[in-house]
């Protein structure tokens, strides 16, 4: 007789495992050890939630310390690789294989592992890339998750920084896995119930709270002319052109221009109410004067961001909030958000090629995909016209007049060079070395050339949308990459010819006029105008502290 | 430190009036521009000292580009630069002309 | 359709020191001195691989502020942080030595210091110093002829070292949120007398000891304004005919002024402690207000004062 049954009656083995070192969920921290001994085997997928900005510390840090002898060949599924502990599993035997999403903080670090053969990897996606794949084909055996709070029947508050723990705890708790949770604090009543108690096993109470990284403050202090002269650009060339309502900023200190120039700028333009009024965002500071001058109706976020809770909690009609008051993110959702509502994505990378494909791989890094990809991408799936999404397709269209489909707007924003005088603009892409070394069946691309319909640059807005071919739409490219080498061996009259098509515009021909092009124009010059700015309700972490 | 001059031959007068302008600070990443109406009407000319030194040929370049794509004929830019990126020269530049051309 | 900010609504802190002088004086009355064309720079930057700047960091010269006519020196703190090189100084002891000279003929109303600057530039040391020691004798002698020398303080770099005194021998001080005025800077104090004395990454420590609102509250400075160029305009229209005379009367006023605060205060080591002292609501969120609910707070008695 066939057994169908069999997770069932693993999962019961280890559970009663399990419970020998807890009461009831409560599971104390010095027993935290015996008990992942207990309820992980060799061999298991694990999710341990290392989310881009949440990190479920504590559970790392066991999880490096235990028997290997008991605990070893794991196979890590999880977004983000962010502490050393994550790697730590690698060297110590204790994970074998690897899938994943996001290294950014380990990027020197993974690629060195990888070359050194620690690390078997599965392969890197986008976020929801590996969520989907937490239902199909890496679903965990075992979660180990972190919430802010739990009550004793193992009810979750996961707070502002949700994130994934809600896709992840869907994936395990319904596949027979098994959910621990390390929280900072037992209450009798949780603020809200973020994640049902039945869906979780185990509950340890943290001595510290889990750690939290403000990944999406931009210090206004930084942001130089050059990068508000190509904010300027976008606002105007591309915004304002499109109509552009719903949209995504990556991260990034161009997006943070934009932010801080649309309630000076935009409105000079007279676009408030025109643009810019749906968000999938997180809870970026520098978002807020244009929320408080009126721009922004609605935003949903990924994540949370450190400082931003009590003005998120007073702007409830902005930011999605539980009864409780504090913010709820969902990073499965907004990144569906991003791909299907919204009608642009903006953001920066560091290398484009001639054919428009980005990548953030540079020598000796890997810092994965995160979401971006998804963000920006054009997505074939939607249905529903806008006026900007319409507009786009017409201009890729060529001409055709039955079923044009329309685009999504993918904008990448950039300055021509980098730190140091490094090029932004190359022939090849650095990941393409790294994939042959690392023997990689694909060179890991952000965002690939095809799906991106315009570049700014300081040199002026490239729209690859009215490109028709490879030779125009690297002539495009090399039209607007500067001084770099890649930039000097443009054709000068195959770009004069785009210019004068208005494939290529430069700020002239946008009428931006360059003395316009100061800090003076920005919203705010510093995060403690940010803080005036949100009538002291934005409190930034100490590391931003500049007065 | 290095110094050199980049001289041009232009279709057209810088527009205006102005007989000088000054845009900009030495500082790390930013460059001083002063710029006078002191040449003949098709002729413009950027004396360049510069603190960082090996990027003649780019600073050439910009130079040359910009002369091309603003036509500053009959001025002359003196640049005391600290270590600028080209995009920051030209945005300087540019922003030396436009002054050029609005009320002293 | 123009996206150009008045120049008095822009920012102190972000512009440029030609910016404020354009802001702060009447529109289009600015007559520079030894402007950028004539390029009085630096003779000693070159042998130290360095580049300079056409005016040698500092504008001066002479305008109309509400009509009347005053001269004008500006700092640009981003050029070398300000400091004080030769050709600098020397051009803010011409500036000064003219406003004495023409006392005698109805003179300037006043002298507008727009300081912002670390100090004496290394590379310039005996110049500079020199430079400071002349400077400070011609605002004797300027205030000594009845005019009053203002300080005006903002910019990225504060007024440090000689630039301290400086502005502490002026007539009136003006000040923003982001100026800092003393003569030591936190680095120096932290290397000669360690972290744990003076940690000077800690910003809100800096500002706490030497920063704007600490030095209003203490009365070591006149004004408190909020930041664009137009809040220092109003203030140094307001102060001028305020300006104490330059006599004995007034330095022996200042001295008690001093000693009295030193009593009152020498022991409190740090700012809170001293706002407690004197009885100042919320002590520990002073740093914190808003520059309006800051300016709302009644100063300490003694810290509105004639005496300088």
């Amino acid at each position: 007789m066939m057994d169908w049954q069999k997770q069932r009656s693993e999962r019961d083995a280890r559970l009663d495992a399990g419970s020998r070192h807890a009461s009831g969920k409560m599971v104390a921290p010095e027993s935290a050890k015996a008990l992942f001994e207990a309820v992980i085997r060799p061999g298991d997928r694990v999710c341990l939630e290392g989310d881009n900005q949440k990190q479920a510390d504590f559970l790392a840090e066991v999880l490096a310390g235990v028997d290997r002898s008991r605990v070893h060949d794991l196979h890590i599924v999880q977004s983000g690789i962010v502490l050393q502990a994550h790697l730590d599993l690698f060297e110590r035997g204790i994970a074998r294989k690897l899938d994943f999403s996001y290294s950014g903080p380990q990027g020197a670090a993974i690629a060195r592992a990888l070359a050194a053969g620690k690390i078997e990897l599965g392969a890197i996606h986008t976020y929801i890339e590996l969520f989907a794949r937490y239902f199909m084909d890496l679903t965990p055996h075992v979660a180990l998750i972190a919430a802010v709070q739990a009550d004793r029947d193992g009810n979750l508050y996961t707070g502002p920084n949700t994130e994934d723990t809600p896709t992840i705890v869907e994936a395990t708790a319904f596949k027979s896995g098994i959910v621990v949770a390390q929280v900072n604090e037992v209450v009798d009543q949780v603020s809200r119930v973020d994640i049902p108690g039945d869906r979780v096993d185990f509950i340890i109470k943290s001595d510290q709270p889990f750690y939290v990284e403000p990944l999406f403050t931009r210090d206004p202090a930084s942001i130089t002319e050059n990068q508000i002269l190509m904010a300027m650009m976008a606002i105007k060339g591309i915004y304002g052109e499109y109509g552009v309502r719903r949209l995504n900023h990556g991260i990034g200190f161009p997006t943070a221009a934009i932010e801080l120039l649309l309630p000076t700028y935009g409105e000079q333009l007279g676009l408030k109410g025109k643009v810019a009024t749906h968000w999938a965002l997180n809870p970026h500071p520098t978002l807020i004067p244009a929320i408080e001058s009126g721009w922004v109706e609605q935003i949903h976020s990924f994540g949370g961001e450190v400082g931003m809770e009590d003005y998120i909690s007073a702007r409830s009609d902005v930011y999605f909030t539980g009864h409780d008051g504090t913010l709820r993110s969902n990073r499965l959702i907004c990144q569906t958000a991003g791909l299907y509502a919204c009608d642009m994505f903006i953001g920066s990378t560091l290398q484009i090629d001639l054919a428009g494909n980005s990548s953030t791989v540079t020598e000796g890094r890997i810092a994965g995909f995160g979401g971006a990809p998804n963000m920006g991408s054009d997505v074939h799936g939607r249905r529903h016209p806008t006026a900007a999404w319409l507009k786009a397709g017409r201009e890729a269209s060529d001409g055709q007049t039955t079923l044009i489909r329309g685009r999504k707007l993918v904008v990448q924003i950039l300055e021509t060079f980098g730190e140091k005088m490094k090029p932004n603009f190359v022939e090849t892409l650095d990941s393409v070395a790294m994939a042959e070394e690392l023997k990689f069946d694909l060179a890991p691309v952000m965002i690939y050339g095809d799906d991106v319909s315009h570049i700014v640059t300081e040199e002026g807005i490239a729209n690859l949308l009215l490109c028709r071919g490879p030779a125009e739409r690297e002539q495009a490219i090399r039209g607007v990459a500067g001084f770099t080498d890649v930039g000097r061996a443009r054709d000068r009259k195959a770009v004069e010819a785009l210019q004068q098509r208005g494939v290529i515009r430069r700020s002239e021909d946008l009428g931006i006029d360059p003395l316009a092009a100061t800090r003076q124009l920005l919203a705010a010059h510093s995060i403690e105008d940010l803080v005036t700015w949100s009538g002291g309700l934005y409190q930034p972490p100490s590391k931003f502290r500049n007065w | 430190m290095e110094q050199f001059q980049v001289r041009g031959t232009v279709e057209r007068r810088a527009v205006g009036h102005r007989h000088q302008a000054i845009t900009g600070v030495n500082a790390s990443g930013n460059l001083e521009v002063l710029v006078e109406r002191a040449l003949p009407e098709h002729e413009c000319l950027v004396d360049v000292s510069t603190a960082v030194t090996g990027f003649r040929g780019i600073w050439e370049a910009v130079i040359q580009e910009f002369f091309a794509r603003s036509s500053p004929g009959g001025l002359r830019f003196s640049i005391n630069d600290g270590g600028a990126r080209p995009d920051t020269v030209t945005l300087r530049l540019m922003q030396s002309v436009r002054l050029m051309e609005t009320e002293a | 359709m123009s996206n150009l900010l008045q120049p008095q609504e822009a920012d102190w802190y972000e512009a440029s020191a030609r910016e404020r002088v354009a802001g702060l004086l009447d529109p289009k009355s600015f007559a520079e001195f030894l402007g950028p064309e004539q390029h009085a720079m630096s003779p000693h930057l070159a042998q130290f691989d360095l580049t300079g700047a056409f005016d040698d960091g500092i504008v001066v010269g002479r305008g109309r502020l509400d009509g009347q006519e005053v001269f004008v020196a500006a700092q640009e703190g981003r050029f070398l942080g300000g400091a004080f090189g030769e050709v600098h100084g020397a051009k803010l002891v011409g500036l000064l030595r003219a406003a004495r000279d023409g006392a005698k003929r109805g003179g300037p109303l006043a002298v507008l210091l727009l300081l912002d600057t670390g100090g004496v530039r290394l590379q310039e040391a005996n110049a500079g110093e020199l430079a400071i020691s002349e400077i400070i004798r011609a605002i004797v002698e300027v205030r000594s002829a009845g005019i009053p020398v203002l300080a005006l303080v903002g910019g990225r770099a504060g007024a440090f070292g000689g630039g301290g005194i400086i502005t502490a021998c002026c007539s009136r001080i003006v000040v923003s949120e982001h100026a800092r005025v003393s003569v030591s800077g936190p680095e120096v104090i932290e290397t000669n007398k360690g972290v744990e004395e003076f940690d000077s990454k800690d910003r809100a420590l800096v500002w706490r000891v030497c920063g704007a609102r600490t030095r209003y509250l203490t009365g070591g400075a006149d004004r408190y304004v909020k930041g664009r160029i137009q809040d220092f305009r109003e203030a140094a229209i307001a102060l001028i005919p305020y300006a104490p005379p330059f006599e004995l009367a007034t330095l022996k006023a200042e001295q008690r002024r001093l000693a009295e605060r030193l009593q009152r205060f020498g022991d409190c080591h740090d700012a809170p402690e001293i706002w407690r002292k004197a009885g100042l609501p919320q002590p520990e969120r002073i740093a914190e207000i808003t520059d309006d609910t800051f300016l709302a707070i009644q100063r300490p008695k003694g810290a509105d004062h004639d005496a300088r």
